[in-house]
């Protein structure tokens, strides 16, 4: 009975103790590897590149039923030595998309305003589009964004050309309470 | 020796905390001379009637005896009007039973596009305790004189518009006195106790 016992505890621990050649431990970090590659990428690594744009994370809310507009966010990163400008953007989504910039003055007062001449992405720097400032006004709405789906858009840029990107859909009140923007 | 002086030195802080503690409240708390000053000088709100998204009347009047808030705003709006709306939904959750004292108002100041059967779909996407407003031109004027909110219809490409307009949450008593507001995104934490201050009177 108790030696029966250590026979199973040795088999089961069988595959985790016994000796392997340099090239089966390759082949084994080998593969976890590509296998924490492959879950990150999918879960983390929303980015997306034209020359020397880095465009991160995409997002945009759901909106309430029958709502005519939704807002799109991301973060532009210019790695390069000249400054850009992200000029328009087009979306499966919507008819028409904008950017906009939105404010909340000292008395309460939000004011928003498109800016027709798109967002300067300084060199070496980046820029935010995030709730309370710029951001992508989606208008003319062919299908309303659903949490947890997503959506293909193209931005321009006045240098690096075009891009295809993906906006996530968050809650309504997605990246509110954790983004730490609240102020 | 040393024992019975640190006693003493902690007695006395304990005595100014207690003092301090007082002062504050006596100054600033609810029933201060400051406040209601304070109060009285802001006159914010006023008789209104308008009309739900349920097409029923809704005057100041029937507000009497419960403490409301209430805000402007559109719904063509991509980002206050929503955030608001869906902020509002979560505290009257986190509120319990405490949310059955209190009336949320969305008075929309684009009654153009916000007919009653629009904001009724619309506002299915919230809480259901959220009361949307609507009526004449006329009536969201005066509505928005009395909370001296403001608004502006902002043209954009195409013949569309937007509104720029005012994004605070007016907070009024049960005798529909002004007693604050809550700023857009004001911390989640602040916003749910200005709101249980609100409703515990």
């Amino acid at each position: 009975m108790h030696s029966n016992s250590r026979t199973i505890a040795r088999a089961v621990a069988y595959p985790f103790n016994r000796s392997r050649s340099f090239v089966e431990r390759l082949g084994i970090l080998a593969f976890a590897l590509a296998l924490f590659f492959a879950m990150s990428h999918s879960l983390w690594a929303h980015e997306f590149k034209a020359g020397d744009i880095e465009v991160v994370h995409p997002w945009s809310r759901a909106i309430p039923a029958g709502a005519k507009v939704a807002a799109g966010y991301l973060t532009l990163k210019n790695e390069g030595s000249a400054a850009d400008r992200l000029v328009s953007i087009t979306s499966e989504i919507a008819g028409k998309s904008e950017i906009h910039e939105m404010a909340v003055d000292a008395n309460g007062v939000m004011t928003m305003r498109p800016v027709p001449a798109g967002v300067e992405v300084p060199a070496g720097g980046k820029v935010e589009l995030k709730p309370g400032s710029y951001h992508i006004m989606f208008m003319d709405l062919k299908h309303p964004p659903k949490k947890g789906e997503s959506f293909k858009g193209t931005l321009t840029f006045e240098k690096a050309g075009t891009v295809d990107v993906e906006f996530s859909v968050d809650d309504m009140g997605g990246e509110n309470d954790h983004s730490g923007h609240g102020g | 020796m040393a024992a019975a002086s640190a006693r003493t030195a902690l007695v006395a802080i304990a005595a100014g905390a207690v003092l301090l503690g007082g002062g504050a409240v006596y100054l600033l708390g609810p029933n201060s001379p400051l406040r209601e000053q304070q109060m009285a000088l802001v006159d914010i709100g006023g008789p209104f009637k308008l009309t739900t998204q349920d097409g029923k009347p809704l005057s100041n009047e029937d507000l009497k005896g419960s403490p409301f808030a209430v805000f402007f705003g559109f719904t063509h709006c991509p980002e206050v009007c929503p955030t608001t709306l869906w902020e509002m939904s979560e505290a009257l959750k986190a509120l319990g039973d405490k949310a059955d004292k209190l009336k949320v108002l969305f008075v929309s100041v684009d009654p153009e596009r916000d007919t009653p059967e629009f904001m009724s779909s619309y506002l299915k996407s919230f809480d259901p305790r959220i009361i949307g407003l609507t009526g004449s031109q006329e009536a969201i004027a005066s509505v928005g004189k009395a909370y001296r909110a403001y608004w502006k219809k902002v043209p954009t490409d195409g013949g569309d518009y937007t509104m720029d307009h005012t994004a605070s949450v007016y907070l009024m008593d049960a005798e529909g006195r002004f007693s604050g507001v809550i700023s857009y995104q004001e911390d989640p934490k602040v916003r749910l106790a200005k709101l249980e201050r609100l409703v515990n009177g």
